[in-house]
Formats: C-alpha cells, structure tokens, sequence
C-alpha cells in the first residue's frame, strides 16, 4: 500500500471543499471495499477523507411517505430498520443477502452503491483491464468471465456492478442525491451506474470531487409488494450469480405495476422495461412472468461459460413474480422460501 | 537527502484509541490497520491474520459493540470508538459465557479461527436482541417482534467466520447454548426495539 495522507471532515461543504484542495484523493466511508483496494494496488489514493462522521446517518421518514437514507447509514441499521421492512422490503432483504453480519455493520449506503467489481482482473494488478488501465484490454472476454455480464457489456469491459442493493433501489425506483463543487443534483438510481461501452473506467455518473450525501425512496402504493431473491454458489457470504429484486401491485389478478431489475447480469443494475411492458396490465399468471422474463432476456448476449444466467435469470424472475403475486395474507409465507 | 524509506510527517498521525477500555496513544502510519495495531503495537493477539481481506472473520472485535472485521479498518480512523477484543471479554478470571460454551462444546480443533468466532457471536446476540434481521429470516415475519434464534439463523448470521477444521457443528451449539441461557448480557427473548437509533 501507497502512504498516504488522512483528513477528517464534520461537513458536507468541507468534504467537498478538501476533496477540491487535495487531488488524488478518496472518501473514506467504512472502507469495506475501498480498504481492500488499497491492500490490492489497486485504488491508490494520496488522501483519504473521512466522511464517517458527517451527519448522514439516519433514515428519514418523509412527510409524502417516502425515506430519505442517509449516505453514512450502515447496511445492518437500513436492513434492519422498521420502516423500511415494512414498505420496501426488496430492500432489506438484498442487503440481508450481501456480505457478512461484520461487513454490513461497517459498510455504509453510499459506500454499498460506489463498490467495485469483482472482476478478477479489474482485483489483480499483473492483469491487463480496461477499467482499472483503460486501453491495456480486457482478458475476461476470453478467460474466466462465468460470474461476468450477459447483458450490455462491450468490447471494453464484460464486468458486473455486484451490489445486491443497487438491484433493490432501481426496482423502487429511488434517487441518488450528490453533492459537489458546483452544488446539489439528484440522479435516478437506474441513471446511475452506466454501461461500459468505451469508458469501462467509469462505473456511474459521478463527477469528480462529488459526494454521494443520501438515497430518497418514492412512497410506495398500497398494496404493493415486493421482495429480492439471489442466487449464488454458496448459500451465504458469496456475491451474486444473478439476482432479483420485483416490485409488483395485482388487483383482481391483473398486474397493475410491476418493476423488475436483475443484479449480476451487467455493469449496472438491470431494470427490466420490455419485462415491464408485458406485465403491465397482464393477468398475473406464470405464463405471463416467463413471456416477461423472455422478452427481457432475448437481448442477452452470454460468453463462453456464462449463459447459464440467462435461465437462471428467467427461472428466478419467474418464481419471484409467481410468489408476490400468490400471497394474499401478509400472514401467510405462502409457497415462497426465504429469498 | 530525504530519506525516502520513512513516510512523511503527513503521512502519519498520532492518536488515542479505546482498546479494552484503555486509552492506547500511539503514533501511526495511515495505512496500519486496527488488526496491526492489535497484533504489532499493543501484543493482543487474540484477533487473527487469517485472509486480511475480510473474507475469513479471523480479525473480528467489536466496535462499538458491534462486530466488525479488524483487517479492513484504518487505526486511524478508530479514534473515539470503543474497540473490544477476545481478550477483553473476560470479567478478571471469569470468562465471558461464550468463551465457556466454547471450551464445554469443543467448538474447535487448531483453534485458530476462535477469537473471530466468540467475537462475532458476542456480536451477533446483540443483533439478535436489537431486533436484526438476517437473510433466512421469513420475508413475512413481522419486524416489531423479537426473532427466534433458530439453528439457521445461527449459521447464516455467523456465515462471515470461516473455520477450514469444519467445527461448526460445534460451534452453533456453543452459540445455542448460550442463546438459550440468556447469558450474553441480555435476557433471552427480550429485545430491543429493531433498528433502534437509526430511525
């Protein structure tokens, strides 16, 4: 690891100003990921600016019922809080399905949402990788790229985004607030990570100097269901092959909304909108899932040991949907297993 | 000349942490860990190197309280949190009721994962008895009552300790033992609100 240089920050407006004054610099958070980089080579800042004792870190219930979540919120707390299970439980449980009890208690929202690949080359500094080096290549194409993209990779890049969360905030539909030298900006969460094309080097839309300060939730319709479901090669503590978070309302067995979006299919959350316009005012039945699953997933493009994910994507998207739109009784677990 | 072996002043900071409930001043380098700190400066060698990359569990105390991977946190960015490691869990010679259920169940062969282990599992009733969720909890269960530490919950809650001698039969009963007695500081069953402080 590089030496660097270390400053503590008690506001935004500070943050933002030393991340100005300090080039090369990185906020700290709970480090979980950005540590790790370091250790690796492969994140080399020159500062680090602790941003863990802003004043981010509650969950907010707003007056339209909507919840603001602070940026410093810890993945445990936001899983955990009430609220939140109550009316938006995709997301709890896809931060329930991430890490480790010691990771989520350290690791922050804002942090979850600016982690980086797994991509073993992006992690390994011997290898070429065009987001870690831009033009030096990407080696996955051709090499070990089963937990890789199907969907909306480039030549560039075939990396995918692994926040299990990031799934859960573009099926709800949540904002991203920043904040930088130029001032204050929301971003839709589906705008936010951006596909690789030719800057795999980018992984969202965030400028230099900004600061990721809170994540806003839309209110959510009575009746509403919603839930995450994950697939992986262990049953715990292991990152997403592919992943599902749906947001679906039926009334008198049509779909009156629905939202879908996959994790671990592509270099951002996958918001599924030709699934959504077949579901949209479809009755909810199996048969309408799996045309919708299809529909979204025609556009798949797997390597040469990925296209497993294309099934799987269908299959758990289809038994996500299937089990949402079958509970009547909140009281009642119905046919699902836990996610 | 410079010597270029030794990191700038800027490049170190010297600070007070709260380790065991003592105050440890101490002149860093940034880039030192808690776990290095725990290990190299203060010879509190309970918390373990197993991956360093916070995937084993080996390096878990508790900050704050709560269990977090020693390896992945700068010292430097410690100031001011309460940090426990297995070496501060005993009360004078009576060891802490994990630590006994331990010994009693031979939750362990080589030993090495152990202080990670007992760490984390002190961490992890709090969580219990603070209302936590975990992934095998039912998507319906209802998130204003206490959660029934079952053999499951236990192994997905714990699933952040790896231990390559494969004690965790073992070592989910030692965790159920004293789950069942209530003897983590908190009487069994009784919890707190969920997602209490944060809302």
């Amino acid at each position: 690891m590089k030496p660097f240089g270390y400053l503590r920050v008690s506001s935004v407006e500070e943050a933002v100003r030393a991340a100005g004054e300090h080039p090369g610099a990185r906020f700290l958070a709970g480090g979980t990921n950005l540590v790790d980089l370091m250790k690796l080579g492969v994140e080399e800042p020159r500062t680090l600016i602790d941003v863990t004792r802003l004043p981010l870190d509650r969950i907010e219930e707003l007056p339209d019922g909507g919840v603001r979540i602070g940026a410093m919120v810890r993945n445990s707390d936001l899983a955990a809080s009430v609220p939140v299970r109550e009316r938006y439980p995709v997301l709890s449980q896809s931060l329930l399905a991430g890490a480790s009890g010691q990771l989520r208690n350290t690791a922050t929202t804002g942090g979850n949402l600016l982690q980086r690949t797994r991509c073993l080359y992006f992690q390994d500094t011997s290898k070429p990788c065009n987001k870690r080096l831009p033009g030096t290549g990407c080696p996955a194409r051709e090499g070990v790229h089963r937990d890789l993209a199907v969907l909306g990779h480039s030549q560039h890049c075939v990396a995918t985004q692994p926040s299990d969360m990031a799934v859960a905030l573009a099926a709800l539909d949540a904002t991203v607030h920043l904040h930088g030298p130029d001032g204050e900006r929301s971003v839709p969460a589906t705008d936010f990570h951006r596909l690789p094309d030719d800057h795999p080097e980018q992984d969202t839309v965030i400028r230099p100097g900004e600061l990721l300060t809170a994540i806003q939730l839309p209110p959510v319709a009575t009746g509403t269901r919603s839930r995450y479901r994950k697939a992986r090669d262990r049953a715990s503590y292991a990152f997403a092959l592919v992943s599902v978070g749906a947001v679906l309302d039926v009334r008198d067995g049509v779909v009156r909304r629905a939202a879908l979006a996959f994790g671990g299919l592509a270099h951002r959350p996958w918001r599924a909108r030709a699934a959504e316009e077949v579901l949209q005012g479809a009755p909810a039945t199996e048969d309408t899932f799996a045309r919708a699953a299809e529909a979204e997933l025609a556009a798949a493009r797997p390597l040469r040991d990925n296209g497993f994910k294309v099934p799987l994507a269908r299959n758990l998207a289809v038994g996500v949907l299937t089990d949402l739109a079958e509970i009547e009784d909140p009281a009642d677990p119905g046919p699902s297993r836990p996610a | 000349m410079e010597p270029t072996n030794q990191p700038a002043a800027e490049q170190r900071s010297a600070l007070v942490l709260h380790i065991n409930g003592t105050p440890q001043r101490l002149t860093l380098d940034h880039r030192t860990t808690l776990l290095d700190v725990l290990r190299e400066h203060l010879g509190l060698i309970g918390a373990k190197k197993g991956c360093d990359h916070g995937q084993c569990g080996a390096c878990t105390v508790l900050v704050d309280g709560r269990r977090a991977n020693s390896c992945l946190l700068l010292a430097v960015a410690q100031e001011e949190r309460q940090i426990t490691t297995v070496e501060g869990l005993a009360e004078g010679e009576r060891l802490h009721p994990l630590q006994e259920a331990f010994l009693e169940r031979d939750a362990l062969q080589c030993g090495y994962c152990t202080p990670g282990q007992i760490c984390s599992a002190v961490g992890m009733l709090r969580e219990v008895a603070d209302g936590f969720p975990s992934h095998v909890t039912p998507a319906t269960a209802d998130p204003t009552v206490p959660v029934e530490l079952s053999t499951d919950e236990i192994r997905e809650r714990m699933s952040g300790n790896l231990c390559r001698c494969g004690a965790y039969p073992r070592i989910v009963e030692a965790v159920e033992d004293v789950a069942a007695a209530g003897a983590d500081g908190h009487p069994a069953g009784a919890a707190g609100r969920p997602g209490q402080g944060v809302a």
